[in-house]
């Protein structure tokens, strides 16, 4: 084949286009973060969930340990069944407590795991007992109001 | 009887405006059919990858800078506003991702690529080098316009991932070594809201859909343009207004598609 300089620049075109392509994937995109090797699943009710949405990390002390795989209304206790894929490489003790938790004072919701003491560890499919719902904006005015009126006259 | 002429006036322009749509439709399907020998030939796509391509990159890259570096700006003033200025990255890169990216480029690429084939072509039709072609029982439609076609479709995702790219380290620059954002939560909180499928890759299916939109409407006028000075001029004019108008339209009705409720 004969080469010419046409070919060249269509060449770099062709190699800059992927370099921005690979360049959005990776350091833009979620591409080269985080990806569950081995995992397991686990479920807990939450009684309010607020704003999380399936895909919300899972953190631990801070430490991303999985992901919110999808979130359900169990029709049987009016709760929403959320299910979550932990990484296998934590494991947790089966008195492990869920939390939904608000990352800064607007920012969105994720679940914290505080592990607790039991000797045994969570399998898959198993679930989370001890769960405390999100905070709602309304529900915490509604108390304050609450407390305010029940406080006597001064 | 001045209602009747007005009445019959518009009547035409939308039989007119049909028909068109009709033309275009064969013409493309027919562009479709006659692109196999092109691939048969490919350094023909190779030559006009290099002039619709390989000639709108500087355009693209320094709009694309520019742009990223206008939406740093703008996007500090009011995210500060609600003291969220690590969201910066985060709004940069989900605008240029999902929208600014392959609709700019695309509007770039209409005016820069899209004009130069639409001259090119009604040129080649004003001083009869189709009917030479054809005389010679060369398809003008496989020789000319399917390369063209094709690099059109080729460069456009390209073009727009490179504008992207470009236009999020523009807002970099601005917010992170000009403003002084935090550089850690800038690139964490962007790889932690964008994601690769819904974001990154339904873009590069709208610069696809756009690339060929753009690259039809170029085609089609150069072929459709009358063999004059005049007619050359008119119709690519009409290319750049109507891809234009056609990226707009069409990137809502994607938009609607795409990220409805997400």
């Amino acid at each position: 084949m004969e080469r010419t300089t046409l070919d060249l620049w269509v060449g770099m075109f062709v190699v800059a286009g992927m370099a921005a392509l690979v360049m959005l994937a990776m350091k833009v995109g979620n591409l080269g973060t985080y990806n569950v090797s081995e995992s397991y699943q686990v479920h807990a009710y939450f009684s309010n969930i607020g704003g999380l949405k399936p895909k919300a990390s899972i953190r631990s002390a801070g430490v991303l340990v999985g992901r919110v795989t999808s979130i359900s209304l169990d029709t049987d206790k009016y709760e929403a069944h959320v299910v979550m894929n932990l990484d296998s490489r934590y494991q947790f003790p089966r008195d492990t407590f869920a939390n939904i938790l608000t990352s800064g004072l607007l920012g969105e919701q994720y679940i914290g795991l505080m592990p607790g003491g039991d000797e045994e560890m969570l399998k898959n499919g198993e679930q989370l007992k001890q769960t405390q719902s999100a905070m709602v904006l309304e529900d915490l005015i509604g108390k304050f109001m609450y407390s305010k009126a029940a406080e006597p006259a001064k | 009887m001045a209602v009747t002429n007005i009445i019959r006036a518009i009547g035409r322009r939308v039989v007119d405006a049909v028909w068109r749509i009709g033309v275009v439709a064969r013409f493309f399907f027919l562009t479709l059919i006659y692109s196999g020998s092109c691939f048969r030939r490919f350094h023909l796509i190779i030559k006009e990858l290099f002039s619709t391509g390989v000639m709108s990159l500087i355009i693209i890259v320094v709009a694309g800078l520019f742009v990223g570096m206008v939406l740093g700006l703008q996007g500090y003033e009011t995210l500060k506003r609600y003291g969220s200025e690590s969201a910066l990255g985060v709004m940069v890169a989900l605008s240029l991702v999902r929208e600014m990216g392959p609709v700019v480029a695309a509007l770039l690429f209409a005016s820069r690529a899209g004009s130069a084939m639409t001259a090119e072509i009604g040129l080649m039709k004003a001083t009869e080098q189709i009917s030479a072609m054809e005389m010679m029982a060369v398809n003008p439609i496989a020789r000319i316009v399917a390369p063209r076609f094709w690099a059109g479709v080729i460069s456009m995702p390209f073009l727009a991932a490179m504008f992207s790219a470009v236009g999020i380290f523009g807002g970099y620059l601005v917010g992170v070594v000009q403003i002084g954002v935090d550089e850690g939560s800038f690139w964490s909180q962007m790889q932690a809201a964008v994601d690769f499928r819904e974001d990154i890759m339904n873009g590069i299916i709208k610069s696809l859909v756009f690339g060929t939109v753009v690259t039809l409407i170029a085609l089609f006028e150069g072929f459709d343009a009358p063999p004059t000075a005049e007619g050359v001029s008119g119709a690519t004019t009409r290319t750049v207004v109507t891809s234009s108008l056609a990226i707009l339209m069409l990137d809502f009705v994607l938009t609607a598609i795409m990220f409805r409720g997400a």
